[in-house]
């Protein structure tokens, strides 16, 4: 069970949050401009790494806002979470 | 090989059955082979054995990190059926339900088959109408199917709760009367002894850390024991082919997820089929120990860590006792999380890749032990001819460039 500390209401249960998948996947800005092999990338291709992920995730039943989180799918460790629009708080690379 | 029989047993039991061969050797990888199988899981070992028995190609060896039978093999709830919506689909998972029905007598282990049928539950008047859908379609396809009212169900699992008092009652099911389970690990086990008796080198303890290319082709693979090349290379690695897509250099649309999965105390036989609800999401069945099998959904994050959040067991546990009140003072003896690499239409990627001479054959999600043999056989045929047979066609990575996803997605009678 992950404690996942929302930027808003501060450390709350998993149950209370919906996942959202990978993060910082920017929409194209002329998706019409798009070859199918970039629009695939962009619409299914996925990092997935073993190891640190940055994600989205929604406070469902507590502020209903979405923010990142940047967590390890290994250890299930998370380093920080941070506001949309934000940069992702710098991590020691080995740690 | 060393036959399994009535008569080998009655021998060795005149020496205190103390000279029974290993299942398989324990093979050191060569230099160098003509196909190497990256994965010794149940799809793995089954490639190889379908490429030494159809293609006559035994130059082959089967790479596993750990050991056979301790990943997603052993890991599952041993459900077999072929029940799919899609054209696809059906004529997949019923190539492999047909190697299912021979397998035992094929590869000469038992791997304790047991067609006992699968229920799969409607709750709404739309659930039983996609049933009826599902149901002609399968038949259309030649695969056997039924649509049970409630009393049908009701004849087959008398204790289940058909009250119309709970959140979604029990109106009706599909009903597969040729689905049913099998032992999990002795499908690896058994598959590993067929293959390594034809000449197939199965390789424990050998992780694959890099794939080796040369002018956009791959010439072999890093490991942990030191590099070996090959002509082709088939990765069949669930729950981290992704990780292998990224040494191979392209990305693949598939998220890892723990998948958890728990067994009850053993009980006097109770339960003689598989019973699967999507919308109350937790299917069950039991084991010829006693013990009842229960799993449902995968966790809604990306993890490798195989284990999940006890909220998701609550919650088919809830759906359990909704179903069954019967067993609510049941206690748990064991609870695991597996990986599965789930894709965005929930059907696998089988076929090539963007590296010339590397093969793909992953994306199984949440249902990949039925289609051990299936699958296995399938990916043989694209190893061994370089292109996909044609029950494999549709489901090519370049699917996701054309559009022509094979949308399994709640269509397919499963939880996912």
């Amino acid at each position: 069970m992950l404690l996942i500390p929302c930027p808003w209401c501060g450390p709350r249960d998993e149950s209370e949050f919906s996942y959202g998948g990978e993060a910082h996947i920017a929409r194209p800005r002329e998706p019409d401009a798009l070859s199918d092999a970039e629009w695939a990338d962009y619409q299914f291709m996925r990092t997935n790494p073993c190891g640190w992920h940055r994600e989205q995730w929604l406070h469902t039943h507590g502020c209903r806002r979405w923010f990142n989180v940047e967590r390890n799918t290994a250890t299930h460790a998370i380093h920080a979470a941070y506001r949309i629009g934000e940069a992702p708080p710098l991590r020691e690379p080995a740690s | 090989m060393q036959r399994y029989s009535a008569l080998n047993i009655a021998r060795h039991a005149a020496s205190g059955h103390r000279h029974w061969e290993p299942a398989w050797r324990q093979a050191a990888p060569r230099r160098r082979y003509r196909v190497l199988i990256v994965g010794g899981g149940g799809h793995g070992l089954a490639t190889a054995y379908y490429l030494a028995k159809e293609h006559g190609i035994t130059d082959v060896a089967v790479l596993e990190k750990g050991w056979i039978g301790g990943g997603n093999t052993a890991r599952n709830t041993t459900i077999v059926r072929s029940n799919y919506l899609w054209s696809a689909s059906a004529a997949l998972y019923e190539k492999s339900m047909k190697l299912w029905e021979g397998l035992s007598a094929d590869i000469n282990f038992n791997v304790m088959f047991s067609q006992r049928g699968v229920l799969n539950l409607g709750h709404t008047l739309q659930d039983m109408r996609d049933i009826r859908r599902r149901v002609n379609a399968n038949r259309l396809n030649g695969i056997d199917g039924e649509v049970l009212d409630q009393a049908g169900v009701k004849a087959r699992v008398p204790f289940i709760n058909t009250s119309s008092d709970i959140r979604f009652p029990v109106l009706g099911a599909s009903w597969q009367p040729r689905a049913g389970i099998a032992r999990h690990d002795a499908v690896a086990w058994g598959f590993a002894r067929a293959a390594d008796s034809l000449g197939v080198d199965v390789v424990e303890n050998c992780e694959v850390t890099g794939i080796r290319r040369e002018n956009g082709a791959v010439v072999g693979v890093d490991t942990s024991r030191g590099p070996i090349d090959a002509d082709r290379v088939g990765v069949v690695v669930a729950g981290h082919a992704g990780v292998l897509a990224d040494m191979a250099g392209f990305r693949l649309p598939i998220e890892s997820h723990p998948l958890q999965a728990l067994v009850s105390e053993p009980i006097k036989p109770i339960l003689d089929t598989v019973v699967m609800s999507n919308a109350i999401h937790v299917y069950v069945s039991q084991s010829d120990k006693g013990e009842l099998v229960i799993g449902a959904g995968i966790d809604a994050y990306n993890g490798y860590g195989q284990r999940g959040s006890f909220q998701t067991i609550e919650h088919f546990l809830a759906a359990l006792v909704e179903l069954y009140p019967i067993f609510s003072r049941m206690r748990l003896l064991r609870h695991w999380g597996g990986i599965v690499d789930t894709c965005p239409d929930a059907s696998p990627i089988i076929g090539k890749t963007p590296v010339g001479g590397l093969f793909f054959n992953c994306g199984w999600g949440t249902g990949g032990f039925k289609a051990t043999p299936g699958s296995g056989w399938v990916f043989a045929h694209t190893l061994a001819t370089g292109e996909p047979h044609p029950i494999n066609a549709p489901f090519g990575l370049d699917r996701f460039e054309t559009g022509a996803l094979v949308d399994e997605h709640g269509a397919a009678a499963v939880a996912h």
